[in-house]
Formats: C-alpha cells, sequence, structure tokens
C-alpha cells in the first residue's frame, strides 16, 4: 500500500444494545484488504474493547482507524469522565461497570486488559471531566 | 479435538437450530457469560456456550468468527439478537440442558478445548 488507509466513526453513546458496529465494520474492511487474519482477530478485540468501553463508560466517542504498511493505528477518543485511576482500570477484575450493564454481560474488568494483551503499544490519555483517548497499534510487518 | 460438523451434534444432542447454517465444522468449545471473557478465549471455529441472549452476543461472535452460539436452559434470543444473527450470518443453536451438561456431553462426544 503506498498511502494509508483511514477509517472513521462515530460512536454512538446512547445506544449500548447495538454497539461494537464499528469494530464489526473494520474487521470487514481488514479482511477486504487482505491483512492476515492473526492480526484481524487481534484488532478486532482491541477495538471492540475499547469501542465498547466509550459506549458504557463515556457516553460515546469517535473511532479512528489507520491503516499503514506496517502497522493499524486505533485511536479513541471521548469526552467522557475519564478514568480517575488508570493502573486500576488497567487491573483484571476492576470494573465500575452498573447492574443493568452487567445483566448484558459487560462488566468482567477484562476490557482495557484484552486491549493491552493483543496489541503492541497502547496509550491512554485520560483527564478527569474531560475524557479519554486511548491509542493503540497492532504490528502487521 | 477433531473437527466435527455442527449437523452432527444438532443430530446427537437434539439441538434446536434457531438461525444460520449447520454445514459447517467446529474446532473447540468455550462456555461463559461475560463478553470480554469470551471475546479473548473464543476462537475461530469454535463453539461458544452461553445463557447470554442479548444482541452483543451476535457481535462477539461475529468477531471471534465463531462457528455457532449454543444458548443452554432454552434460554430464547431477543428479536434484535435474532435479527442481527441473521444479518450478521451467525448460527445460533438452543438446547434445554444447563451448561454444565452441555459440556459433559459434549466432552462424551469427543470434544476437548
Ligand atoms: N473510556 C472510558 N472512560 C471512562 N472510564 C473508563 C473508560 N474505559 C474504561 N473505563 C473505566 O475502567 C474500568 C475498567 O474497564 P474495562 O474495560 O477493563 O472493564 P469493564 O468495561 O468494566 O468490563 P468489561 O470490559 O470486562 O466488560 C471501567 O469499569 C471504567 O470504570
Ligand atoms: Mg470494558
Amino acid at each position: 500500500m503506498a498511502e494509508n488507509i483511514v477509517f472513521h466513526f462515530d460512536v454512538d453513546g446512547e445506544d449500548f444494545s447495538s454497539a461494537g458496529g464499528a469494530s464489526v465494520t473494520v474487521k470487514k474492511k481488514l479482511r477486504q484488504l487482505g491483512i492476515a487474519p492473526e492480526y484481524i482477530r487481534r484488532v478486532s478485540i482491541a477495538m471492540y474493547e475499547g469501542e465498547i468501553n466509550m459506549v458504557i463508560h463515556a457516553n460515546g466517542g469517535s473511532a479512528d482507524v489507520i491503516v499503514s504498511d506496517d502497522e493499524i493505528k486505533i485511536v479513541l477518543t471521548d469526552t467522557g469522565p475519564g478514568i480517575p485511576d488508570v493502573s486500576l482500570a488497567m487491573q483484571e477484575g476492576y470494573s465500575t461497570a452498573r447492574d443493568s450493564i452487567r445483566s448484558l454481560g459487560f462488566g468482567a474488568g477484562m476490557g482495557l486488559p484484552n486491549m493491552k494483551k493483543y496489541t503492541d503499544t497502547m496509550e491512554i490519555d485520560t483527564e478527569l471531566g474531560r475524557g479519554t483517548t486511548i491509542t493503540m497499534t497492532v504490528k502487521i510487518a | 479435538m477433531h473437527k466435527m460438523k455442527l449437523s452432527e451434534i444438532v443430530d446427537s444432542l437434539s439441538l434446536s437450530v434457531v438461525t444460520g447454517g449447520i454445514d459447517r465444522d467446529f474446532e473447540g468449545v468455550y462456555a461463559g457469560d461475560f463478553l470480554s471473557r469470551a471475546m479473548s478465549r473464543v476462537e475461530a471455529d469454535d463453539l461458544w456456550i452461553t445463557i447470554m441472549n442479548n444482541v452483543n452476543v451476535i457481535a462477539v461472535a461475529s468477531l471471534t468468527d465463531a462457528a455457532a452460539i449454543l444458548l443452554a436452559e432454552n434460554v430464547s434470543l431477543m428479536p434484535d439478537a435474532l435479527a442481527a444473527a441473521r444479518e450478521k450470518d451467525v448460527t445460533v443453536l438452543s438446547s434445554g440442558l444447563s451448561v454444565y451438561e452441555l459440556c459433559v456431553a459434549l466432552g462424551r462426544y469427543g470434544t476437548v478445548s
């Protein structure tokens, strides 16, 4: 690929019952681009978890996926409450999800750990009351 | 485990086909209800046993390329989840057995995962 391929999505914060749509679309696009299945799997997991987090914890946001020759970069930006203690939030099992959301199957406290585990780099830029930007990359070279 | 057709276990365990095709091989089995655990543990071509019936399980099954979702305890899919399964071409099976009973039955049948 000579030029980067960029996908942009607005992620709706109201409708957490059908969340995950941006990730499903990205998976399809990466398939069409001929990206290897193991990279698609890792991008799908990381992006899905980040997308869901924006929906259930931050009232929505936006997602950008940039595909270049050697990596896939995922940038998730929200204007939600921010994460007060990132190292606590990163711990497996830590969750502040409400009961109504837990009853849908969310709230295992595994989303952020999965994002870390399945990507090569992950940066969390968060400010209380301002929002959170998470940047992840998966190397594909 | 060896590969097995969905149709084989539909017959032998008397599963109902809620939607989708059953002429597909599956390779492993994962049982669990938390979506972000399933997201990382369900591998392509796995059978995923759960009692979760909302639309989010369809997204997870689709993203992980699960061979099928198997709903235990006669749980029925929510209408929007059924529509999403049809649209995304996700196979959904169901059974009156519990998750444990399904795992035992599948284990007897020769699946380990
Ligand atoms: N974008 C975000 N904005 C604000 N808080 C967040 C955001 N993402 C995560 N958090 C906080 O970090 C916690 C841990 O997130 P994580 O994704 O690991 O678990 P979870 O979303 O609670 O459950 P799971 O992802 O397993 O369904 C959340 O419960 C929430 O408090
Ligand atoms: Mg999460």
